[in-house]
Parts: C-alpha cells; structure tokens; sequence
C-alpha cells in the first residue's frame, strides 16, 4: 500500500464546479425504462391478482403462477393442491401463502435493489449524478436493515419454485389423460427460468459455496459454486426475463381461460 | 498550426475542451482547443496544452499505460483514467470537458487530495497469517486463493472511491465509510486461505460502513481493471456479515457441527478484536492495524521495548583477508553472500530483539 504523505495536512475544499452532473450521455434512460417497466409490471400483476378469474384452464389443468397454490375458499378445486382455508374476501389475493414472499424475495433481490434505489429513489439515479436526497444512512436502519433478510426469501423462493415446478408437471395430466400443447412449453419455460433466476441469487450463490474459505476442501461445493456464479452474471438479465416470463404466462392462461382464444394442442 | 500534419499523414485537427483550473480558493472550467491526432488519449492532449497553451497545467501522471492509477480525472463527467480514454470515443465537434474528482479536497487544477483512501488504508487491519507459520512456508492452493487474487488486480486509481455516491454526495460519511476500494480489501483478507483473522466481517460493518452501501455498482461501473466490485466484494462481505449478525440458522448449524470455518485463535486474542467494539470513534489509529498477531508477541509489544538498556553492537558483515567485502562466492570461504546486517541477526527478528542503537551514542 502506498504511503501517506506527511506534508501537515489542514481541511481543504473540493473543486468549485457549479454544474451538478456534467455527463453528456444520456444516463437518463436507464432509470427511466427500469420505471417504465417495472411500473407496467406491478401494475399488471396487481390487476390480474385482485381480478380473482380466468386463473385456471379445467380442460387443461392449467394454473397461472399468480393463483398458485390456490388457497382461498373461492378457488376452483384442481387450483388448490394445499386445501381452501382462507376466506375470500376480495383483497385476500388467491395465492395468499406464496406471493408476499415472491415479493418480498424480489424487493430485497441485490439486483432489484440496485434497480429500484436508481430509478425510483434516485440514490443515485445514475453514477457520478447527485443524489436525490439531503441526508443519506444506507441499509443501516429499518427499513432498509431488512434487506438482510434475502436469504430468507430465497429458501422461500426455492420452496415457491417447486410447487411452480409441480402445477407445470401437472398441467401434461389433462381430464383426457396425457396431453400437451402451446400452454405446457410456456408454462415449462417459465419453470425453467424462474429457476435460474432463483438460483442466481447472490445469497443463493454465498450458501452454495461463497462462505467457504478454503473450497479445496469441499470440492464439490466450489463445483456447485462455480455453477452458480456463471448464473449469478446473468441475475439482471434473469431478473427481467422471468418478470417477462411470468406476465406471459399469466397472459396466456387468462387467455385461454377466458375463451379469448384457444390452447395450440399438440397431443390430446 | 492549421497547416501542422499528424505522424499518420493527416491534418490534425482542433478539438474544443473545457478543463477546471483554480485551486481550493475557486476556479472555473476554460475553454482550449487543442490539437488531436490519430489515436491518442485525453492525457496525451492534456500534455499537449501543458506544451503550448497552459505550462502551469497541473495533472497527475504516471505510466500512461493504466496501471499506475495516477491520472484519475472527471472526464465529461465520469470518473476515468486519462490515460485510457481514447480521444476516438467522442464526436468530432464535441466539447471534452476535464474536472478533478469531485469527491475529494482540490489541491490545483485536475489534483486532489486523496489522503482520505490512506488514512482508510492505515485503519484496515493486515494481513494475519497465523501465528505458528513462518513467512516462506506460506503453502496454499489456487482454488482456494484466486477469489482473492481479483482484488489484487486493484490499481488503487481511486475511481470506485469518487463515484461512490455514499460520500460524493455526502461528505459527512467520510468519516463513517471507507468506500469501495476498502471493501474489496476486506473482502480479499477474509477470503484468503492463509488470514486467520475471523472478525473482518464484524470490522467491515463497524467500522467501514458496509451498511451505508445500497450495492448500485457505479464503483464496478467505473473500474479500470474490471474487478466485480459488488458482485464478487461487498455482496459476499454483506451475506458474510448476514451470516454473523442475521442468521439464526448459520448460527445454530455452527453450534451444533462446530463448523467454524477457521479455528478462533486469533480473534480473542488480546486487545485487537476489542479495539474493532472499543473504539467508538472513527479514523482513529486502531492498535491491530498491521501489528502482530501472535498473542505472545502481542503482549510484550504491549509492555513496550525497553529502549534504555545497553544495545549490543551488531556484528560487522564477513569480510575477505584484505578486509573487504568479497565480490565472488569462488573467493570466499562460505556458500552464498554475506548478510549486510551480519551473521548473527536472523529475520523475522523476535520483538524482545527490537531495539534502536542511536548512530552517536559512543560519542557520549
């Protein structure tokens, strides 16, 4: 490390530039279109929870993420798979058991952090642009402490996926035995991506392996480790892709349900 | 100059720059234009204007090759290396304005003041091999050391530090924050497979202000050397910290299993993990920064050399008949060259060793 110098040192002042950000790029966008989009999303899903329909395909057996598992006293019986004990009031969401903690694993993805503390709470809204904000404490307090518990989320998340993993298996065992068509690859898709992005999480990634310190010694912990890196880069890309991949596949099966149009079938 | 060619043929051609000059009493930012030939970089033409133009430019510079980390400047409001930043990413007609880095005290022109990264280097605690192991018989695998070697790549430009929102916008966490250079620091001694210190983790969030950072990667951004700042640093020193302070399950499976990941020696030992609690103030000295980590050693550092007691003259080094150093192992009577500080002294020298001959004491 280099030496201090140890000319007497006195309080000294930064530059006197007036100009609060002199980036000439258009730095601007990119919270914008995390604004735009993830804006679009909440309000779509908030919309699609509450509306409390066209959730479930009888003739197909298929369950949109968003109803899933279904567990108030007004959902279809193929939708619940873990019984109907809560009431149904209309702001009880139909997947009352799951989709808080989808939420809240997103709220405090580090991913979503960055993107939300950009866009929506200009902390900063992009580098070397000032702060939005007189004072400034960080993730010190509550709030914000809470983003700490992702991990939590996380376990919570994995357990959410495999129920997601079971309605897409499902979904191939119609009234007419065996079947498939568009809606099973879309829902497997979504299955499919919603596990990597789940996988991908940085606290994910610290259990599988990043705790340890000397990964000779759990040799195939640093190979499930190294695994999950590889994905951990893509945890924005993923972020957005399953935001996309649920939507559509929520869209699809409200579609279908809604007899707007009907499932391509390939078999039965 | 109009008529003057570049090196490659071509007519050089005036670009239009607006460059900061004052110093901490003010300034403002003042137009050039300045010449610019094929493939040069913003330093090239900073030196240029210092050839012609302004000869009491002042800049910091170095290698010119990106890996001194001295020419970090504000260039059209993103902190980068001059030296790095070719003149051929802007437009044409396009004004290339030059700043000091905003986050730290000016001292003249595009110079800061970045005492603020030393003093936070001084306060990070060292490197704590253990204490039983020799230097020399360091022995460890690639695996497990090459998570650290990442953050070795560190130039120490101090980019990460200036865009850092954290205390470039908020001077009043300088005190409280030591930014993200010494966060992957952190993160390379507590991932190391030989630092046997357990409370970096503990330090990271006391001390450094790990908490103040809402991870939105500008330092990775900004990075010369392409370190993952965030991904690879301060996200795994955040879960190593959710793992101590938030993690009721980490904590019951280590009750259980004894799975401690490295034995806990050193961190109780003495006074050091005490001064990580103890010391409430920030950027003060704190006493285990880059001390010894044997607690032995550690004691009777604490009682302090008796600096008055008679020090024994060191021996002069081997010399030949004629009384001189012999140039040549083939004329000498032993294997390998004398020590310069004489036979008799080996190195790591045992602290009770220590001691400080005062070159006029004979004289009294």
């Amino acid at each position: 490390m280099t030496s201090p110098a140890t000319k007497p040192r006195r309080a000294r002042d930064r530059a006197a530039i007036a100009a609060k950000t002199l980036r000439t790029d258009r730095w601007w966008l990119a919270p914008l279109l995390t604004v735009v989009g993830l804006g679009a999303w909440v309000a779509y899903a908030t919309v699609r929870v509450f509306m409390h329909k066209w959730y479930w395909v009888e003739d197909f057996h298929y369950l949109t993420p968003f109803y899933s598992p279904c567990v108030t006293d007004r959902c279809v019986e193929g939708a619940a798979h873990f019984g109907r004990f809560l009431p149904g009031w209309w702001i009880v969401p139909d997947a009352a058991l799951t989709l808080p903690f989808l939420l809240l694993f997103r709220l405090t993805c580090y991913y979503y952090r960055k993107a939300y503390y950009r866009s929506f709470w200009l902390s900063p809204p992009a580098c070397a642009v000032p702060d939005g904000h007189k004072a400034y404490s960080g993730e010190t307090r509550f709030p914000l402490l809470g983003q700490n518990l992702h991990r939590y989320f996380f376990y919570a998340a994995a357990i959410i996926s495999l129920i997601n993993t079971w309605d897409a298996i499902l979904a191939f065992h119609s009234p007419k035995g065996f079947g498939f068509g568009l809606g099973n690859i879309i829902l497997l898709l979504n299955v499919v991506m919603l596990w990597a992005y789940t996988i991908s999480c940085h606290s994910c990634r610290h259990i599988i392996g990043g705790r340890l310190k000397h990964f000779s010694k759990a040799p195939m912990r640093y190979k499930a480790w190294t695994f999950v890196s590889a994905l951990n880069v893509r945890h924005m890309q993923l972020a957005w892709i399953t935001l996309g991949t649920l939507a559509l596949t929520d869209f699809y099966v409200m579609a279908v349900a809604a007899g707007w149009f009907n499932d391509l079938r390939f078999i039965n | 100059m109009a008529n003057e060619t570049s090196p490659a043929g071509k007519p050089a051609a005036k670009r239009q720059f607006r460059i900061w000059r004052g110093d901490e009493s003010g300034g403002d930012l003042q137009d050039y234009a300045v010449e610019v030939n094929e493939g040069e970089v913003v330093l090239d033409v900073i030196h240029r204007l210092q050839a012609t133009d302004a000869p009491d430019l002042a800049c910091r510079w170095n290698c010119k090759a990106g890996k001194c980390g001295s020419c970090s400047m504000e260039i059209n409001g993103k902190p980068r290396l001059s030296c790095m930043t070719r003149m051929s990413t802007f437009e044409e007609d396009e004004t290339v304005t030059v700043t000091p880095l905003r986050t730290f005290p000016v001292i003249r022109d595009l110079v800061t003041d970045v005492s603020f990264n030393y003093e936070k280097a001084r306060e990070t605690p060292a490197f704590a091999p253990p204490p039983d192991l020799a230097p020399g018989d360091y022995r460890m695998q690639q695996v497990d050391v090459e998570r650290s070697q990442e953050f070795r790549k560190c130039i120490e430009c101090f980019l990460c530090q200036t865009v850092c929102h954290v205390i470039r916008d908020h001077e009043e966490n300088k005190q409280a924050f030591a930014g993200p250079r010494f966060f992957i620091r952190a993160a390379e001694l507590d991932m190391h497979p030989l630092d046997v210190k357990t409370d970096r983790r503990e330090y990271a969030q006391a001390e450094q202000g790990l908490g103040l950072c809402n991870i939105t990667k500008c330092c990775t951004e900004v990075c010369p050397e392409h370190i993952k700042i965030t991904d690879n640093g301060i996200i795994p020193m955040k879960e190593r910290v959710v793992d101590r302070r938030y993690d009721p399950l980490v904590w019951l499976g280590s009750k259980i299993f004894r799975r401690g990941q490295v034995p806990q020696t050193s961190v109780t030992s003495g006074h050091s993990s005490g001064a990580v609690h103890a010391s409430g103030g920030h950027g003060g000295v704190h006493s285990h920064a880059g001390g010894s980590h044997d607690p032995q050693a550690e004691a009777q550092a604490q009682g302090g050399v008796n600096w008055n007691r008679e020090v024994p003259h060191p021996t002069a080094p081997a010399v030949d008949t004629r009384g001189r150093l012999p140039l040549t192992e083939l004329t000498f009577d032993r294997a390998a060259a004398p020590s310069p500080f004489g036979d008799d002294v080996t190195f790591p020298m045992p602290p009770e060793h220590l001691n400080f001959a005062h070159p006029e004491q004979d004289k009294h």
